[in-house]
């Protein structure tokens, strides 16, 4: 059966990105929705209609479901995450990976997965360790209290990460972090515009200093091996640097304040992986799936009609799929709203699902791990200098976080 | 138990080998390798587990 617009009443106009709970709560029309149907129609803010999957089940077979197209630049795109000129600037540049379908999205992501396989990661571990100690310490070094979290640990380690990745010279990595913080800071549109223009200038000239003078990094065997082939495309390498960079840094430094906030106000959970980081793996699971940050990103459209979770989907219809529903599904999962790093549950979407699952998911977690480990180890007593409920939450970004995080010990 | 990895459909996210290393590993490229493709009891269970996770449906269970 379909259910059409007129039947969900009071749910239609819903502003996405929603507002939500109590702060760390899905916003009550999430629930409402799922116990209406785990697939249901809603009205979008900007006026358009889309259908909106609730459901963990049905999440999953959206998902992997390649009749559904991940291509923005498409007609009837359910762009409620996208403004005008973004979309602009997105049409005018090569096409990214993560808005590609079937075999060219295979081909752009095969070229790449070999640098984000578990045993290379393993390998960059005691890197990552450096880089978030170099940070403790400086923390650890300074007399000021409260300390601002995001400015000196969440913000900095996934940059510096990505450095290590694109093989960013050490005497470059200042820059390349004070931008990148400005870029996603609470400063002003030009001034975010300029580090954006200073650091996509940044990108296009260390890769040409690549082309010459080839290094032990991601960039460089990229450029090898395109050279391999036949086809050096200096555009799309700058295009997938900034990618790597848009992709993973704000979403794991939010990952970083956000699991912060999370283990800090619920003091048992915190610990039990103090006690045993052996733990800390499934905690770092149950943090992502809680917080579940990148709710709304994996929206599509339908390039077929599709009978899917008992309703029929039209061709050209848009498709959100809300991972952060999905991973409160009771369905899914024992209590979705108890936080409980013994869950033991890893088949949340927080990294989406199907073809585009986040290809830096292994990434981020090992950050995430060494991060929650080597901050509550060498700083026992941290605590939060602000009520969680009084922290400035993203309720009106895409990716779900916290603009400042004071913390003193 | 056997087990089946299409490589075609794989599209490299790793969650195989963090679930049952074992069993599962990642070529150079990033692609899934089976270790073996006769699993004993407790493998099994976890390669179970993989089948379920692979977010593009590349693991199938050949024999129970
Ligand atoms: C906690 C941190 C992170 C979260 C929650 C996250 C979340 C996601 C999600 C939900 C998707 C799927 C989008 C879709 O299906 O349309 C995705 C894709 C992607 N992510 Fe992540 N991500 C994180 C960290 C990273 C890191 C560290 C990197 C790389 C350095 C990265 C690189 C990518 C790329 C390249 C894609 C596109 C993959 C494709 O289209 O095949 N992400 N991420
Ligand atoms: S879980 Fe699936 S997609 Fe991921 S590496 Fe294993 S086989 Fe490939």
């Amino acid at each position: 059966m379909t259910k059409n617009v007129a039947d969900i009443g009071e749910l239609t106009g819903l502003q996405l990105p929603v507002e939500r709970g109590c702060p760390f709560d899905p916003p009550d029309a999430y629930e409402r929705l799922r116990e209406q149907a785990p697939i249901n129609k809603i009205r979008l803010a900007s006026g358009g209609e889309a259908w909106w999957v609730a459901g963990h089940e049905e999440a999953r077979a959206v998902l992997v479901d390649g009749r559904f197209s991940s291509d923005k630049r498409k007609d009837g795109f359910p762009l409620f995450t996208l403004d005008a000129a973004t979309l602009r600037q997105l049409r005018s540049q090569p096409p990214l990976m993560l808005g590609m379908d079937g075999a060219e999205h295979s081909a752009a992501r095969r070229a790449v997965i070999g640098e984000f396989t578990v045993r290379r990661l393993a390998a960059l571990r005691p890197r990552i360790q450096d880089i978030v100690d170099h940070f403790i310490d400086d923390m650890l070094a300074t007399d000021q209290r409260p300390v601002d979290l995001v400015q000196a640990l969440s913000l900095p380690v996934p940059s510096l990460v990505i450095c290590e990745l694109l093989g960013v010279p050490y005497t470059d990595h200042d820059f390349f972090q004070s931008r990148t913080t400005m870029m996603v800071s609470r400063t002003s549109l030009e001034e975010r515009q300029r580090a954006f223009a200073e650091l996509r200038a940044y990108i296009d000239d260390l890769i040409t200093r690549k082309e010459s003078e080839p290094g032990d990094d991601l960039l460089s065997r990229q450029i090898a091996r395109q050279r391999q082939e036949g086809t050096l495309d200096h555009a799309s390498l700058v295009s997938l640097a900034f990618l790597l960079l848009t992709a993973g840094h704000e979403t794991t430094a939010n990952m970083i304040s956000l699991g912060v906030v999370g283990l800090l106000t619920h003091p048992e959970q915190l610990a039990a992986v103090k006690a045993d980081p052996d733990r800390t793996p499934m905690a770092v699971e149950e943090l992502l799936r809680y917080f579940t940050i990148a709710d709304g990103v994996t929206s599509r459209l339908a390039t077929e009609d599709v009978q899917i979770g008992g309703v029929g989907i039209k061709a050209g219809e848009g498709i959100i799929v809300s991972m952060l529903s999905a991973n409160w599904d009771p369905a899914a999962f024992v209590d979705p709203g108890e936080l409980d790093v013994e869950r033991g549950a890893r088949h949340h979407l927080a990294f989406g699902f199907g073809p585009h699952q986040c290809l830096g998911q292994n990434l981020a977690r090992m950050e995430l791990q060494i991060v929650f480990d080597t901050l509550f180890r060498r700083i026992p007593t941290l605590g939060l200098a602000a009520p969680a409920e009084d922290l400035p939450f993203k309720t009106d970004a895409v990716i779900y976080g916290v603009h400042e995080l004071p913390v003193t010990w | 138990m056997r087990i089946k990895a299409d490589t075609h459909l794989c599209v490299g996210s790793g969650q195989c080998v963090l679930t049952e290393p074992a069993v599962f590993d990642q070529d150079e490229d990033g692609i899934v390798a089976l270790l073996t493709d006769h699993l004993d009891d407790q493998s099994a269970a976890q390669a179970r587990h993989a089948v379920i996770l692979c977010p593009s449906r590349a693991l199938s269970i050949l024999q129970e």
